[in-house]
């Protein structure tokens, strides 16, 4: 059969508390359907408690050819991390 | 046999489930789409577990050193005790569904009853399998709702296969002697009370459907006394063929 359905992407929380996760995704003509599918493609296992649909289309991403230019100058700023900070002894806790 | 009339009530309700496994497993691999097979291998695997269960509770009545399996792979086509509706071909996915459908609404209806059963396993059992039946009556009457009210084409395929598979179902309210003797002792369910509430509910998503009630007043019925279509033979044949060539087989 041509699946013509649109693609949907599955998000799972697996445990109250966590958050819900990209697990993959699948085809389904609507929302109800592509919910139904997930928890038959996805939760056979118990991975989860709870589901996420969206529309792939909906879904802004951003284009890997600009990783260089969004992501390479995070690089070299280790100062951005807590940890690059010598704490004073008297603070405790933290 | 002490019990045989529990024994026999056991079978009448268990191989219902094992021939509808047994059909939409066929389409394991086969299914219309890749999500599609999954749902529907899960809803066959989900009938196969609840009768693993009824067997083994037929197999300690037995007694006799009997197990599950003979009573799966080792009786003759007129000792299995399921409807005429679950041994209907695929043919189609319209008729898979509504074949299901049809199934799920009497299941539901069924297993919410079994629970006040006197028999504790039996209501053990039911009360495992409601979810999961709860989950497989979803499933078919979304998609009846979405193919009935779909294109034209797939609108005419669920009317068709409502049509053809409609005269099975007044069956699925028969009541054999086993059945009798088992609601006058409270283990049975009296089927013949779930029979309004099946319809209406049969109703109300077929109409959402856009799908007509076919009015024939003419029904199949025969499965239930071991009576069967022409399809159950082959079926059997299929299901039986590793433990009649290979008795005592195991994997």
């Amino acid at each position: 059969m041509k699946n013509n359905w649109p693609l949907w992407e599955v998000f799972i929380r697996s445990k109250n508390g966590l958050e819900h996760k990209h697990c993959g995704s699948l085809h389904a003509s609507d929302a109800e359907m592509a919910l139904e599918n997930a928890r038959d493609v996805y939760t056979r296992r118990l991975e989860g408690i709870s589901i996420w649909v969206v529309e792939s289309k909906d879904i802004t991403a951003s284009n890997p050819e600009n990783n260089g230019e969004l992501f390479e100058p995070a690089q070299d700023k280790v100062y951005r991390h807590p940890t690059f900070y010598k704490l004073p002894d008297e603070l405790k806790h933290m | 046999m002490k019990n045989e009339n529990l024994y026999n009530y056991i079978l009448g309700v268990a191989d219902n489930s094992l021939i509808l496994g047994q059909r939409i497993g066929e389409l394991c691999g086969h299914g219309p789409s890749l999500e599609t097979d999954i749902a529907c291998t899960n809803v066959s695997l989900d009938l196969f577990g609840q009768v693993r269960s009824y067997y083994q509770y037929a197999a300690e009545i037995a007694g006799e050193g009997k197990t599950e399996d003979d009573i799966a792979f080792l009786r003759r086509e007129r000792q299995y005790k399921n409807v005429l509706l679950v041994e209907q071909p695929n043919t189609d996915f319209a008729y898979t569904i509504v074949r299901q459908f049809l199934f799920d609404v009497y299941h539901l209806l069924f297993l919410q009853e079994l629970q006040n059963s006197t028999d504790e396993t039996l209501v053990a059992i039911a009360k495992k399998s409601i979810k999961e039946v709860s989950y497989h009556e979803r499933f078919s009457s979304d998609w009846i709702k979405r193919l009935g009210d779909g294109t034209e084409v797939s609108h005419q395929k669920i009317q068709e296969a409502i049509n053809n598979l409609w005269t099975y179902t007044d069956e699925l309210f028969n009541q054999t002697d086993a059945d009798k003797a088992m609601v006058t002792a409270g283990v049975g369910v009296d089927v013949t009370s779930l029979k309004r509430k099946y319809y209406e509910t049969v109703t109300a998503v077929l109409e959402v459907a856009t799908i007509a009630i076919p009015e024939s007043k003419w029904f199949q019925k025969g499965g239930k006394n071991g009576v069967h279509t022409e399809h159950l033979g082959y079926m059997l044949s299929d299901m039986q063929y590793m433990q009649r060539t290979y008795p005592g087989m195991e994997w």
